[in-house]
Formats: structure tokens, C-alpha cells, sequence
């Protein structure tokens, strides 16, 4: 709440600034509620750029006006290679003005918009990847794809049920597959694609979370009659149980610093999240009001926000303070899972018999669905590489 | 406050801008983009346009060397032996058992169900059972595969009081992902939440 609150604040003095001194109306036609999104306009830009740009600043709270009505006015051409120009209509400052080569045209526009960010002292994220599930005719894979869902590529073909990706650093990846008939827990090397088997004990090795100084592994485990959260090291040592509970425990996270993991409960018949210290000790609940029967959490990589699936029925994505209090409830979705810059959220959206990849804006619940991913014709279980 | 201290600071910005520009105009007038390290963010050069295809699959290397047997290998814990048993999904089809939305409970009427299956193992004395939990479409991915497993565990639970040794009993969990209905009427959420039996039998048994 104090994030978006702040920033509403933030952008409210700006436009009111803007309104007054140029006797400008900034347009309230938003079909997304929430906080006001930055007004931006574009010109020169066509085509497949024109539609990168409008994806990757829509996903980040911009949203595209007229010149007029615009506090950016962005203006360039990209003729195979990419010149852009961004001109700040309050302080009439020029904001960027940079050419670019190499790579795809996409990709160019992905570091325009990055250095955008980067004048607005934001952490630019338009080239970084995401993983998910994949449903590939009966089975499903592991898939890494740019942040925009471009350039899919399956890193499993075990042409059996694989799941749950999780990135321990950029480089490896940790996730479920069937291949070796259980549900095991494998770690794959992304750069010359050498894997191994994590987690293989009796029963069911599910919902793998590395820390994010890659030090443990979070899973759900079953191997002593019930399922349980554990944590051990990296290298598989000192394997410790966490939980003995006779409900449920599922979907775990970590914090930050690494010292906590977050995970979705149910103890005296009451859904909750609740957070335990990596070592050990009592699980304590996180509140999350007006966010009812929270599952799948995904702890902000600033510290300061736990994201969350409410399940009413449909499924809701909320977002909570990390110490627990009232939720926000966003949009419709599943498994939120937070950007490097703790700002944008990608889920996964149910669509008909399918399930589609969604970036959430969370600020100002501005939201796009990747439509078009090839080689999985659905998508879920998104993990942002952070 | 960040986008506060962002309009703050476009005079900073400025500047920057500036000197890019000014350095822009030294060189030819291109900024090269950092080159995508595989899956880094700090790699510097020029952009590979393949670089996403350089991602390596896992089978091209397990094809390069690494058996299902050698993965098997590594890791911790270890899985009860049956992995290359034979598995017949038919012969005790007739005997799953179903469950209530979010229940692990098995129901009074399909208790007799998991008494025939004990049987069948106290008549089979060879044989192995591996027990998979299923559910509905309405609990998410990670939950439902925690749910379908505590289902499967349930129904071991009972088996191992009938008198068959828990060894003989593995479980495992689908989750949601393999409805046998893909409706979404209750209907078909009925008949999605079960436990089924498969019978495991030795390689090179009769």
C-alpha cells in the first residue's frame, strides 16, 4: 500500500504541476483502474517496434496518448536499426536521444525503453528472461523466453509432465519432471545444458525455491508420510524438515536476505501464509486481509511486498506488505512472480482450456497478455530471472 | 516516490543525456548493446542475434552422455525401486476411488475399493502398486500437485493398515495436469479428483 500510495503521490504532483502550467487536461479514459499511468506519445515509430515499444512501456505503467496530452514524447525512426528520442514536455529536457545496432530490431527497442528506465532511476528489465511451464500436446515442458515471451525456447523434451521452474542465478535452473517416473526435483546448467538429478526421495519432490544467494533449496517434500516443507543446502546436504503438520504446506519463496521462506498453509481449517526462518523454528502468519485462501507467494526482490493467488472461486493476483496487513487485490491471475525491479508482475492467466502469460504493472494495474508464444499452446508457472 | 524523485532528477538526467550525446557524436553514432550472456546481465560486446539459440536442450546433452540412469545418480534421497517395473493401469481401473473438492478423505463407499486392491497385492505377492493422486482444475498447479500426492498418501495409509507393506506402495502425485475429464462443470471436476491404482510388476516376470 505505502508503495503505491507514494507513488501515486509522486506522479499526482508531477501532472498537477503539468496540468496547471500548461493548461493541459491530462485524459481519464484509462480502462484500468488504479493509479495514473505516465502519458507518453510516439511518433516515427512503426510497426513491429512501434509494437515492442508500446508493450514494453505498457507493462511499466506508461501508457500512449496524443503529443498534446503527453508528458514524453518519444519520436525516432527504426529503419533496421533503431534512433530514438525522448523529450520530457514538462521540463522540455531532452531525455534520450541515442541510436542503436546489432541484434534484432526488438531487441533495440528493448534497450531504448532500458535506457528510459534508467533516466527515470528505474532498474530496466526488457532484457531479462522468463521461465514457465508449457504445455506441449499431452506433456509439458520447461521453457526460458525473453521477458516479452519472445524467442520461447523448451529447455526439457522428457515428453512427460515437467514443472515448476525456478532460476538459481541466471545460469541454472531448478524444476520438477516426471522423466525418471516420480515427481523428482532437477537443477539444468542453462549455458551447456548438463542436468542432474536434485531431489529424489519416495513419494513426491515438488516446488523447488532456491535462495536467492543460492545457498538452499526450498521444497515440498512427502517422503515421511505427508506433505511437509524442507530446506537444504545447494550441494543436497543437510537436508532439514522444516514443517509437521498434518495439513498442508505448499509453494515456497524466500526473502530477500535469503533468512526466511514464505509459503502457502493451512493449519485449524485457516488458509494463510506463513513465514518461517531458514534454520528453523515457528512459523508465524502473514496476514493478508481481504486477500482470502492465499497460495503461491512471491516475495518482492526489494523486501517490501509479498505477491500472492487468492483463490475465491476465480483467482485473484494480490500483492501485501512482507510483514503482513491488508491485501491489494490486482487483476485476475495465477502465480505471480515479481520482476527484477520489483515492480512488474508476470502471472499467468486462464483463457478458455489455456492458460496465458501476463505482465502486470503493479502500480497502476496496467496489464498486457503475451499472446503469441510459439512452441507451447499454453502457458503457466512464470519464473522471473532476478 | 520513485517517480517523484525521477521527475527530481531529469536534470541529472540531462546531463547524462548530454554526455551520451556528446560521445555519440566522437564515435559513429552508434551505441553497441551489451552482448546477451547466455542468460547474464553484465556481458559487454556486441549482440550475438543467435545468442538465444545457443540455449542448450537437455536431451541433445543427455544424448551426449547422460543416461536417465546416470541423472538418476545424482542427487539426494532415494526413490523406491520400481522405476522400471511394468506398469499396468488397467487391471485395478475399476477400483478408483474419488474425492470431495480439497478433501483427502476417502469416502466410506470407496473404502471396499482399497480393500480389493489390498487383496490383489496379498494374492500377488510379486507385485507392487504405485497409488496417483489427482484433482480438479480449481486449486492452483503447486497446490493441486501437493493435494493429488496427500490424496495418494492417504490411500497408502489405508493399505498399509489392510497389512500390505508399505514398501510395496509407492504414490505420486499429477496434480491437475492430467484430467481424465477437461470439462469444468462439477461434473467433471468429480470424476478429476481421484486416486487411481497401477500395478508394477518386475522386468523379466513371467
Amino acid at each position: 500500500m505505502k508503495l503505491i500510495l507514494t507513488i501515486s503521490l509522486g506522479v499526482a504532483v508531477s501532472f498537477a504541476g503539468y496540468a496547471q502550467n500548461n493548461k493541459i487536461t491530462i485524459p481519464h479514459t484509462v480502462e484500468i483502474g488504479g493509479e495514473p499511468p505516465i502519458w507518453v506519445s510516439s511518433s516515427g515509430i512503426s510497426g513491429e517496434a512501434l509494437q515492442v515499444l508500446q508493450f514494453d512501456l505498457n507493462v511499466q505503467g506508461f501508457a500512449f496518448t496524443n503529443v498534446d496530452n503527453a508528458q514524453y514524447q518519444i519520436s525516432g525512426s527504426a529503419n533496421g536499426n533503431l534512433q530514438g528520442r525522448i523529450t520530457d514536455r514538462i521540463s522540455k529536457a531532452n531525455v534520450l536521444s541515442k541510436s542503436y545496432s546489432g541484434a534484432s530490431l526488438r531487441r533495440q527497442v528493448h534497450a531504448f525503453v532500458d535506457d528510459f528506465m534508467t533516466q527515470l532511476q528505474r532498474k530496466p528489465i526488457c532484457q531479462t528472461r522468463v521461465a514457465f511451464k508449457g504445455i506441449t500436446g499431452q506433456n509439458s515442458e520447461i521453457f526460458v523466453s525473453d521477458f516479452d515471451g519472445a524467442n520461447a525456447q523448451s529447455i526439457t523434451h522428457d515428453n512427460t509432465i515437467a514443472a515448476a521452474p525456478c532460476w538459481a542465478g541466471h545460469n541454472e535452473m531448478f524444476y520438477v519432471s516426471y522423466k525418471l517416473n516420480h515427481a523428482d526435483i532437477f537443477s539444468q546448467d542453462l549455458g551447456n545444458g548438463s542436468r542432474k538429478a536434485f531431489a529424489r526421495y519416495g513419494g513426491s519432490n515438488m516446488s523447488p525455491a532456491v535462495s536467492p544467494d543460492r545457498s538452499k533449496v526450498a521444497m515440498i517434500l512427502s517422503k515421511d508420510g505427508w506433505t511437509d516443507l524442507y530446506v537444504c543446502n545447494i550441494d543436497g546436504t543437510g537436508l532439514t524438515r522444516l514443517t509437521k503438520s498434518p495439513q498442508d504446506e505448499s509453494s515456497p519463496c524466500w526473502s530477500p536476505d535469503s533468512k526466511y521462506i514464505c509459503f502457502a498453509s493451512k493449519e485449524n481449517e485457516r488458509r494463510a501464509l506463513r513465514k518461517i526462518s531458514a534454520s528453523g523454528g515457528t512459523a508465524k502468519v502473514i496476514g493478508t486481509t481481504g486477500g482470502i485462501n492465499p497460495t503461491e507467494p512471491d516475495w518482492s526482490p526489494d523486501g517490501k511486498y509479498i505477491a500472492f493467488t487468492s483463490q475465491t472461486g476465480s483467482f485473484q493476483i494480490c500483492v501485501v506488505p512482507a510483514e503482513g496487513g491488508e491485501a491489494i487485490v490486482l487483476v485476475e491471475g495465477e502465480d505471480p512472480s515479481w520482476s527484477p525491479n520489483s515492480r512488474t508482475l508476470c502471472c499467468s492467466r486462464r483463457t478458455g482450456d489455456g492458460y496465458v502469460l501476463s505482465l502486470l504493472d503493479v502500480p497502476t494495474k496496467l496489464h498486457r497478455d503475451i499472446s503469441h508464444i510459439t512452441g507451447s499452446r499454453s502457458q503457466s508457472q512464470p519464473s522471473w530471472a532476478r | 516516490m520513485r517517480s517523484y524523485k525521477a521527475i527530481q532528477l531529469l536534470g541529472l538526467g540531462l546531463v547524462l543525456t548530454v554526455a551520451a550525446v556528446g560521445c555519440k557524436k566522437k564515435t559513429t553514432g552508434v551505441t553497441p548493446l551489451p552482448k546477451a550472456g547466455l542468460y547474464g546481465s553484465g556481458d559487454s560486446g556486441t549482440v550475438d542475434p543467435g545468442a538465444a539459440g545457443k540455449l542448450n536442450d537437455g536431451d541433445k546433452s543427455t544424448s551426449g552422455g547422460i543416461s536417465s540412469e546416470d541423472i538418476a545418480k545424482n542427487g539426494i534421497g532415494q526413490q523406491n525401486n520400481h522405476a522400471n517395473w511394468i506398469k499396468d493401469a488397467e487391471a485395478l481401473k475399476a477400483e478408483t476411488v474419488h474425492f470431495e473438492y480439497d478433501s483427502t478423505v476417502i469416502k466410506s463407499g470407496d473404502k471396499a475399493k482399497v480393500g480389493h486392491v489390498a487383496d490383489y497385492l496379498k494374492n500377488n505377492v510379486g507385485a507392487a502398486i504405485e497409488v496417483d493422486g489427482h484433482c480438479d482444475e480449481r486449486g492452483t498447479d503447486e497446490y493441486n500437485r501437493s493435494l493429488g500426492e496427500r490424496r495418494a498418501l492417504a490411500i497408502r495409509e489405508q493399505l498399509v493398515g489392510l497389512g500390505v507393506d508399505a514398501s510395496r506402495v509407492d504414490t505420486l502425485s499429477f496434480g491437475r495436469d492430467k484430467p481424465v475429464d477437461t470439462g469444468h462443470s462439477e461434473a467433471s471436476h468429480a470424476k478429476n479428483r481421484r486416486g487411481e491404482f497401477v500395478v508394477l510388476t518386475p522386468p523379466g516376470a513371467k
